[in-house]
C-alpha cells in the first residue's frame, strides 16, 4: 500500500479526496532532505497526484489558499503536465507533520510574498510530468508496445496501431509500482491548454452554501471554547487576575494565563467564554510603552528623515552633491500609517493535547510555521505533533504569523485532554495584532537649467519589519525588505527609473507597536513615496506626467510596457472626459511588473468618485487570466479601503481602533470600475496577489492632484477630511 | 427554554435569552454557514433572514427571534436546488475566501425579494457588507444575472 497522509482525522474534511484504491505517484522536490531521500533508495511514491480508478485526479496543494487562487492555478500546473481531464481534478491539503516526515516532500507550504504558483510552478509541473510519463509507461507494459507509441489527451491513452486505449484510472494501480523517471521534459508554453486558461475556481460549491469549514467552524466532541485578553500596551505584562470573581459564571470551566501577557477564559461555548471575560478583573503592568502615543511616534520618525545614519538601499553617483548644485530643487515629505490586517475571519486554532500526542487544526498561511510553533509550544517531539490546515477566512499576510496557534496549545496543554477552541473576538484582532509597518519618507529631486532631473534623494525613515518578523533575515543590521521596488535591479523588486545621481537610505526607527508583512508589504508605502513624488517632478518641471516618466524609463522596457498599457488603456494621449481627472503609477515589485490609471472626478473639493481604474501586469506566465483580473480589482479594494480609511492610532501605548466602526473598510458603492490589462511577456514568473495593490494609490493620489492641486502626503484621506462621493 | 425555528425546523434552545442569534446558530444548533466577522452589525457576515427581512444575527438578541422564522444560507437551496442568487455566484466565480459571501448571497437574496430588477443604485444603496477580498465588482455582476435569471 503506498503511503497516504492521514488529512480528514476526526472528520475534519481539508480537502475532497477519499484515500484508498488508487494510486499515488512520487516526486521529489529540489531540497535538501529530498536529496537525502533519493540517497536512501527508498522507493517512495506520492506526493502530488493520485489517481482513482474512476478516473478522479486528486491534486495535493501544499500552499495555503486564502482566496487568491492558487489552489486552482497550481492544480492548473499539475494538470497541465498531467494531461488529465480538468473536469475530474479535485484537490486535498497534506500536512506539515507528513511534510516533515518524508523530508520535506511537498517543499514550502508557505503562502505569501505572492510566492504560491511562482516558487513552486517548475516542481509541480515536474510532479505532474512524472506522473504521466509512469501512467504511460503502465500502458505501454500492459500492451507490450513502445511508450513512444502512445497518446494521451484529458487522462485517455491511446494506441493507434492497434487502436486501444484505456485511462488513467485502469492504469492507475500499475503504474504506482513502477519507478519514476529520473528526468522529465516539461511542456513549452505553446503547448499548453490548461495554464493560461481563465478557468472557474475549484473551490466555490462550498462557499455559496455554507458548507465550507473555515478552522472557526471546527468541532469536536467534548471541545470547549477560549475567549483571551492581552495586555493592550505591546510589552506589557499580566500584573493580576480575579478569576474566582467569574468562575460561577455561565459555562466558565477554567481561567488560563497564557505566556505573561495573555489570560483565556475556557468555557463550554465562545460566547459564555466572552461573556465572561469581559467581567473578568485583570490589572496590567503596562510596562515602559505606556505613554506611547501617534504624534511621540511620528516626532521619532521626523527625525529620522534628516539622521547621518542610514542604511543604504539603492546609490548611483553622489545624489547629495546634484541636490546641492541644483538649479532647481523639488522636496516633499510624506508620512504612511499602521493598519491592521482586518481578515474577516478572526485568528483562531483548536488545539488538543494529550501526554503523547498535540494536534491543531487551524487555517494558517504558513502551516509548516503553525507546526513549528506547535512542535514547541507543546514540548513534544514533532512526530508527535500535526496540524490540519484548511482554507483560510482571509489572510493579507497576518496568518503567517502564529501567535494564536501558541495560545491555543498553551491552554490545551493546561487541560489536557479537552479540545480547545480559541477564538480572537474582533477587538482582539484589531488591538493586539501586528500592523503594517509606520514610515515617513523625504524625497529631494534635483533639476539642471534644462529641467533635466540630475539626482534624487529617497530618505525612509520608519520601521523595519525584518528586525521584528525575521531577525535572521536582517544583513548586517539592514532590512533588504524595506527596499522593495526601490532595488539597483534584480527579478523581485527593482526600481524602474534611471537617475543619474540617485540614493535611497534607511533611518530605522522601530517603535513599540510590532510590525508585519501586510499585503503589498513595503511596496505599498514606497510606491506611494515614489509615484506621487514623481508627479511632483513632473509637475514642477512643467511636463506631462507620463512623458517625465517616459524619459527616464528607456533602460527599463518591461517597466515602461505597463505603463504604455494603462496609458493607452485610459487614453492618456487624450483629453480626459469632461470633470474627470487621471492620474498614473507604476511599480515593480514580487517578480511583477504593474501600472495603473486612474479616473476620478472630485466635487466639493474633497467628495471623490473612483470611475475607473485600468490596471496592467507584466506577470510572465499569466496562469489564470479570470483569477488574476480577480486578484487585481480585490488588491484595489483593500489598497483603497487602505487609503481612504486604513489607520491605527496609538494612545497611551495602545491601539485605540477596535472593530470596523473605526477601521472603516470599502463597501460595494465605493467601488471603482476595475479595467485589466494582463500582458504576460513570458519567460519568467511573477506574483499576482499582492503586486497590483501598489499602484492603486498613487495612480489615485496623482489624479486628486490633477483635478485639485492638492497633494496629499500623509494618509488615510479621512484625516484630510476626503472621502469617497 | 425558547423555541427557535431556523430552516423549517423548530429547535427547543436553553441558553441566555441576551445570546446573539448568531451564536445560537453557530454553537448551539450547529450551523456555521453565518460567520463571525464583528459582532457590532458592522460587516454583515453574520447576515440571515428573521421573517423574510435581512437581519444582522450578531446584533439580534435570542429573545428577539422567539417564534420568528429564521433561515440561514444553510436553508437558502430549496429541495436541493440552489436559490439564483446562489447559482449566479457560482457562475461569475464571486467568492474569494469566501468567509463573506453567505452573509453576502443572504443580503442580496433579501434585496432581490424587495426589488427583483435592481439597479447600480439600488444596490449600492442596499448592500453594504464588507468584503476584505474585495470581490464587489464580480457581486456586482453576480447580482444583475441573478436578477435576470
Amino acid at each position: 500500500m503506498n503511503y497516504m497522509p492521514k488529512i480528514d482525522r476526526r472528520s475534519f474534511l481539508v480537502g475532497t479526496a477519499a484515500v484508498g484504491g488508487g494510486l499515488s505517484l512520487g516526486f521529489a522536490v529540489p531540497f535538501g532532505g529530498d536529496t537525502a531521500l533519493a540517497q536512501s533508495g527508498t522507493p517512495e511514491l506520492n506526493a502530488w497526484v493520485v489517481v482513482r480508478p474512476d478516473d478522479t485526479v486528486v491534486i495535493r496543494i501544499a500552499r495555503a489558499e486564502m482566496g487568491q487562487g492558487s489552489q486552482t492555478g497550481l492544480a492548473q500546473l499539475v494538470a497541465e503536465e498531467l494531461e488529465c481531464d480538468w473536469s475530474k481534478v479535485t484537490t486535498e491539503i497534506p500536512t506539515p507533520g507528513e511534510n516533515v516526515a518524508r523530508k520535506r516532500v511537498w517543499g514550502n507550504f508557505n503562502s505569501s510574498g505572492s510566492r504560491a504558483i511562482r516558487e513552486s510552478q517548475e516542481y509541480v509541473r515536474k510532479g505532474g510530468a512524472v506522473a504521466r510519463e509512469m501512467l504511460l509507461q503502465a500502458a505501454a507494459n500492459q500492451w507490450s508496445v513502445p511508450v513512444s507509441e502512445l497518446a494521451v489527451a484529458k487522462g485517455v491513452i491511446t494506441h493507434k496501431a492497434s487502436n486501444r486505449s484505456t485511462t488513467y484510472g485502469k492504469v492507475a494501480e500499475a503504474a504506482a509500482k513502477l519507478e519514476p523517471p529520473a528526468d522529465v521534459k516539461l511542456k513549452d508554453p505553446k503547448d499548453w491548454t490548461i495554464i493560461g486558461k481563465p478557468l472557474k475556481r475549484l473551490d466555490t460549491a462550498d462557499k455559496v452554501t455554507g458548507k465550507q469549514k473555515y478552522s472557526i467552524d471546527f468541532t469536536m466532541p467534548g471541545m470547549l471554547c477560549a475567549a483571551m485578553k492581552e495586555c493592550p500596551v505591546f510589552g506589557g505584562k499580566i500584573k493580576s487576575f480575579d478569576a474566582a470573581k467569574i468562575t460561577n459564571m455561565p459555562g466558565v470551566k477554567k481561567v488560563v494565563q497564557s505566556g505573561d501577557a495573555a489570560v483565556a477564559v475556557v468555557a463550554d461555548t465562545w460566547w459564555q467564554a466572552k461573556t465572561a471575560l469581559a467581567a473578568l478583573p485583570i490589572e496590567w503592568d503596562e510596562g515602559p510603552n505606556a505613554k506611547a502615543s501617534t504624534a511621540s511616534i511620528a516626532e521619532w520618525l521626523k527625525g529620522g528623515l534628516d539622521a547621518e545614519e542610514a542604511f543604504v538601499g539603492n546609490k548611483s553617483g553622489d545624489a547629495k552633491d546634484a541636490i546641492s548644485k541644483a538649479v532647481k530643487k523639488v522636496e516633499a515629505v510624506y508620512a504612511y500609517p499602521y493598519q491592521n490586517h482586518a481578515t474577516m475571519e478572526p485568528m483562531n486554532a483548536t488545539a488538543l493535547y494529550t501526554a503523547d500526542k498535540c494536534e491543531v487544526w487551524t487555517s494558517s498561511q504558513n502551516a509548516e510555521a503553525a507546526f513549528g510553533a506547535t512542535v514547541q509550544t507543546s514540548g513534544l517531539p514533532a512526530n508527535k505533533c500535526e496540524v490540519y490546515n484548511t482554507l483560510l477566512g482571509g489572510g493579507f499576510g497576518r496568518r503567517t504569523r502564529s501567535d494564536y496557534v501558541i495560545h491555543a496549545v498553551r491552554v490545551a496543554k493546561s487541560m489536557a485532554g479537552t479540545p480547545i477552541k480559541l477564538i480572537n473576538s474582533r477587538e482582539d484582532d484589531m488591538t493586539n495584532g501586528v500592523y503594517h509597518p509606520i514610515t515617513q519618507c523625504k524625497l529631494t529631486g534635483a533639476f539642471d537649467k534644462d529641467n533635466n532631473l540630475t539626482g534624487m534623494h529617497m530618505r525612509i525613515s520608519g520601521q523595519s519589519i525584518l528586525a521584528y518578523a525575521r531577525p535572521e533575515a536582517m544583513e548586517g543590521g539592514k532590512d533588504p525588505a524595506t527596499f522593495q521596488g526601490l532595488n539597483p535591479g534584480g527579478a523581485e523588486g527593482a526600481f524602474g527609473y534611471s537617475i543619474p545621481n540617485l540614493l535611497i537610505d534607511h533611518a530605522m526607527r522601530n517603535p513599540h507597536v510590532p510590525p508585519w508583512f501586510w499585503r503589498g508589504v513595503n511596496n505599498n508605502q514606497n510606491a506611494i513615496y515614489l509615484e506621487c513624488f514623481m508627479d511632483e517632478l513632473a509637475h514642477a518641471a512643467g511636463q506631462d506626467p507620463l512623458e517625465f516618466r517616459r524619459k527616464l524609463m528607456t533602460k527599463h522596457p518591461k517597466h515602461l510596457a505597463v505603463l504604455n498599457a494603462v496609458a493607452e488603456k485610459v487614453g492618456w494621449d487624450k483629453p480626459a472626459p469632461q470633470g474627470m481627472y487621471r492620474g498614473l503609477a507604476q511599480h515593480m515589485g514580487y517578480g511583477s511588473y504593474v501600472a495603473a490609471a486612474a479616473e476620478i472626478s472630485v466635487t466639493g473639493g474633497n467628495k471623490v468618485k473612483i470611475h475607473r481604474i485600468v490596471a496592467a501586469t507584466d506577470c510572465g506566465h499569466a496562469v489564470n487570466p479570470a483569477q488574476i483580473e480577480r486578484q487585481i480589482a480585490g488588491s484595489f479594494v483593500y489598497g483603497l479601503s487602505a487609503l481612504f480609511y486604513g489607520e491605527c492610532t496609538v494612545k497611551d501605548g495602545r491601539i485605540e481602533q477596535t472593530n470596523f466602526d473605526t477601521y472603516n473598510s470599502m463597501r460595494i458603492n465605493e467601488m471603482p470600475k476595475v479595467e485589466v490589462t494582463i500582458v504576460p511577456s513570458g519567460g519568467f514568473w511573477g506574483g499576482v496577489g499582492e503586486p497590483t495593490i501598489f499602484v492603486a494609490a498613487p495612480a489615485v493620489l496623482n489624479a486628486f492632484f490633477a483635478a485639485t492641486g492638492k497633494r496629499i502626503r500623509s494618509f488615510p484621506l479621512k484625516n484630510h477630511n476626503i472621502s469617497f462621493a | 427554554m425558547a423555541a427557535l425555528s431556523v430552516n423549517g425546523t423548530t429547535h427547543q434552545v436553553n441558553v441566555d435569552p441576551d445570546t446573539p442569534l448568531l451564536w445560537v446558530l453557530r454553537e448551539t444548533i450547529g450551523l456555521t454557514g453565518t460567520k463571525y466577522g464583528c459582532g457590532i452589525a458592522q460587516c454583515g457576515a453574520c447576515t440571515v433572514h428573521v421573517d423574510g427581512i435581512a437581519m444582522r444575527s450578531c446584533s439580534v438578541p435570542l429573545s428577539a427571534v422567539d417564534g420568528r422564522k429564521i433561515t440561514t444560507i444553510e436553508g437558502l437551496a430549496q429541495n436541493g436546488v440552489l436559490h439564483k442568487v446562489q447559482q449566479a455566484w457560482l457562475e461569475n466565480d464571486v467568492p474569494q475566501c469566501g468567509y463573506c459571501q453567505c452573509g453576502m448571497i443572504m443580503a442580496v437574496a433579501a434585496l432581490l425579494k424587495d426589488k427583483p430588477k435592481p439597479t447600480d443604485a439600488d444596490i449600492d444603496a442596499n448592500i453594504s457588507n464588507i468584503c476584505r477580498c474585495g470581490t464587489f465588482q464580480q457581486v456586482r455582476t453576480a447580482i444583475h444575472a441573478a436578477a435576470s435569471a
